[in-house]
């Protein structure tokens, strides 16, 4: 199997990028022309099989791709159905976000751009956009809110140990969409020797038809492996959304399959009810936001509103245009899951299966749980496991007070 | 008051044009520092020779601003600073007689909905809008509720824009087309672009319409320079920078004041070289 799909483009966007009413393009006249080089410069390198051989390869040789489809025996018994991990967490840098920064950083090189800039949260798409331009020898310059270089030094330290500059931003609310800002405050200055590695499958046209593109991999592979080893589509397929990459890079392959269900998990935070989550499409408001109008949390003016998760990768108040579009027509069925429920999954997870998964992936882990009831006990349930836990400990081990009393671990 | 009862940007811009000189645009954020001292000083800009007032809707997520029109905006929305407030400086400052565009980011417009948005900008003396992350090709919504409300539509072109997008883009505006003269955000700059000018003369070969030109001018001197190939100078950054540095409200405006006539003294002499 080839890890780079050959399945024919999907058929959305449009040529203006849209995904039904949204999508597009709501970005300052001076990147048009910019966005417009990049799809061109993607959609001949995309036709071009050098390019598409040596992405397969460094995601073969570089990256472990293709990831393990995992039976997850003993995670299915507490489930009451068979729940199967497709293991994103195994893949270099610890998640589903290399394929894309590969297939990016890639084309960045083909199109002449020696530069890399990239927004980043918690910093996992900065870590691995670091690693990226190692290996391929590009200039980073990762752009990560103060609030969040203060909650993860760490992750600023991998960077930096990786040769990327990282820049604290100290405007709007400190967070990931300011990190989003300044980042494209960067590019619009800088486009011609630099391209801007977003890290999901948001913003304006290409980005979401791109992203979704290096990463539908996840479902392109899943797909075939569990027609190999069943010899049937699962009938449920489960990931978490954030920006929506891992979710619509597994959902997408199976988008066709109208007896799959797909099922998206927004962050709900301290509870959807509270108001304090980032359940975007739950909350069911459409605006634009960074470029492409899509649902969002805004008030009344239509100033964008914080967002809150205990989880770092899904705490942003918008979402990818293809995931309102599969909203809307009915295609994706998307629900929050709060903090406390996508905690008690993570601990479920490892302690059945003794993988430690990040709590990004722990919301798909909760929703596959609440989906079974629907399915029944002879379904078959694929979730994207899109990273590992590592970076979430400090996090876990303040909510479950493990650091309190080392011998206490139960 | 009624759409077609402000004197309109166009009409404006001619009148400039007729005395042999370019037109400046003035901007400010509604709101900043506070309501009444950002209508008092769009007020003292005209006493001072500005000629078309840019009222900025300040937004959370302005990806076209530099730190200094962030942080105004930023105090604008702390200070609570909503869109029927921008509406209403839009109104206290067309009763000057200078034509008020609304500068936005689109959601906001969005939010508000785009034909009730039109309707309520034209009720309060407005002239119409410009949009700096909106462009014709996502815009037939905003294109029709302008027509149906006589608003002026001015959308910018860049240096990065292909002929055949500043073709387009000067044809969806009315009033002017706005020249982003540089890469790049908001902000004053020390020098004025090179690009500027090539930007403009590309333009005029396929628009009749006034092109004014911005980003980074702020002073009276580069205003001239400016002033010597574009219909209007358009002066941002170094209005707010006017109220941040201030000690306090009176020094704010009094330089207010000063910056409108060193710019508007500046857009009526060709720049030295010339
Ligand atoms: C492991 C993991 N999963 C999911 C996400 C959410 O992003 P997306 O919705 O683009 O998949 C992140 C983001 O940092 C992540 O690190």
């Amino acid at each position: 199997m080839s890890v780079t799909s050959d399945a024919s483009p999907s058929v959305l966007p449009d040529a203006g990028g849209h995904f039904g009413r949204f999508g597009g393009r709501f970005m300052p006249e001076a990147l048009i022309g910019p966005l417009e080089e990049l799809e061109q410069a993607w959609r001949a390198a995309m036709a071009d099989t050098d390019f598409r051989s040596e992405l397969d390869r460094m995601l073969r040789e570089y990256a472990g791709v293709p990831s393990l489809l995992y039976d997850a025996t003993r995670f299915s018994d507490h489930a009451g159905a068979r729940v199967l991990f497709k293991r994103e967490d195994l893949n270099h840098t610890g998640a589903h976000k290399v394929r894309n920064v590969l297939g990016q950083a890639l084309l960045a090189k083909r199109m002449g751009k020696r530069r890399i800039i990239a927004e980043t949260g918690a910093g996992q798409h900065g870590v691995a956009t670091a690693t990226a331009c190692a290996y391929l020898d590009l200039d980073c310059v990762v752009y990560m809110g103060e609030v969040d270089t203060e909650r993860q030094q760490l992750n600023v330290a991998r960077m930096k140990m990786l040769g990327a500059q990282v820049v604290p931003v100290a405007t709007g609310t400190r967070t990931l969409k300011d990190a989003i800002n300044e980042a494209l405050r960067d590019w619009v200055a800088t486009v011609d020797d630099t391209h801007y590695l977003l890290g999901t499958a948001a913003g304006a046209h290409p980005f979401p038809a791109m992203v979704r593109d290096f990463a539908r991999g996840i479902g392109d592979e899943a797909r075939v492996q569990c027609l190999e080893r069943y010899g049937r589509l699962p009938d449920a397929v489960c990931a978490c959304v954030g920006g929506g990459s891992n979710a619509i890079g597994i959902f997408t392959a199976f988008v066709p399959d109208e007896a799959v269900r797909l099922y998206g998990f927004e962050a709900g935070g301290d509870g959807f009810d509270t108001g304090r989550h980032a359940a975007t499409i739950s909350a069911g408001d459409v605006g634009v936001l960074h470029g492409a109008r899509s649902f969002l949390l805004q008030d009344d003016d239509g100033q964008t509103i914080d967002s809150h998760s205990i989880s770092a990768g899904l705490d942003y108040p918008g979402v990818g245009p293809e995931h309102a579009y599969l909203a809307d027509i009915g295609r994706a069925v998307y629900r929050p899951v709060d903090d406390a429920t996508a905690m008690r999954a993570f601990a479920l997870c490892c302690r059945t299966e003794g993988i430690i998964p990040a709590i990004e992936s722990a919301h798909a882990l909760a929703g596959a749980l609440d989906v079974v009831p629907e399915l029944g006990p002879e379904a078959l349930i694929l979730v994207s496991l899109s990273g590992r836990g590592d970076k979430d400990m400090p996090t876990a081990a303040a909510w479950f007070d493990l650091l309190q009393d080392p011998d206490d671990s139960g | 008051m009624s759409p077609g009862t402000a004197p309109g940007v166009a009409a404006t811009l001619q009148r400039c044009r007729d005395d042999g000189r370019a037109a400046l645009i003035g901007y400010l954020p509604a709101g900043f520092p506070d309501l009444d001292t950002s209508v008092q000083a769009f007020v003292a800009m005209v006493a001072a020779g500005v000629d078309v007032l840019e009222v900025g809707l300040p937004y959370s997520d302005p990806v076209l601003d530099g730190p200094t029109i962030q942080r105004a905006a930023e105090r604008a929305l702390a200070g609570g600073t909503r869109t029927k407030q921008v509406l209403d400086v839009v109104s206290a400052v067309s009763a000057t007689g200078a034509p008020a565009l609304v500068m936005t980011y689109w959601n906001p417009v969005e939010r508000y909905g785009v034909a009730s948005f039109a309707q309520a900008l034209a009720a309060a003396g407005g002239a119409g809008l410009i949009t700096p992350d909106l462009i014709p090709d996502e815009a037939q919504e905003w294109c029709d509720a302008a027509d149906a409300a006589g608003l002026d539509r001015v959308f910018l072109v860049a240096p990065s824009s292909s002929d055949a997008r500043l073709a387009a883009t000067a044809a969806a505006c009315r009033g002017f087309v706005y020249a982003t003269s540089v890469m790049g955000v908001t902000g004053a700059r020390a020098q004025t672009s090179t690009a500027a000018p090539v930007l403009v003369e590309r333009v005029r070969r396929v628009s009749d319409l006034p092109v004014g030109v911005g980003l980074g001018v702020s002073s009276g001197d580069q205003a001239a320079e400016v002033a010597d190939y574009a219909d209007a100078v358009i002066v941002g950054s170094a209005f707010v920078r006017c109220l941040l540095d201030a000690p306090d409200r009176s020094a704010g405006l009094a330089a207010v004041s000063a910056l409108s006539a060193d710019l508007a003294a500046g857009v009526r002499r060709r720049a030295a070289a010339s």
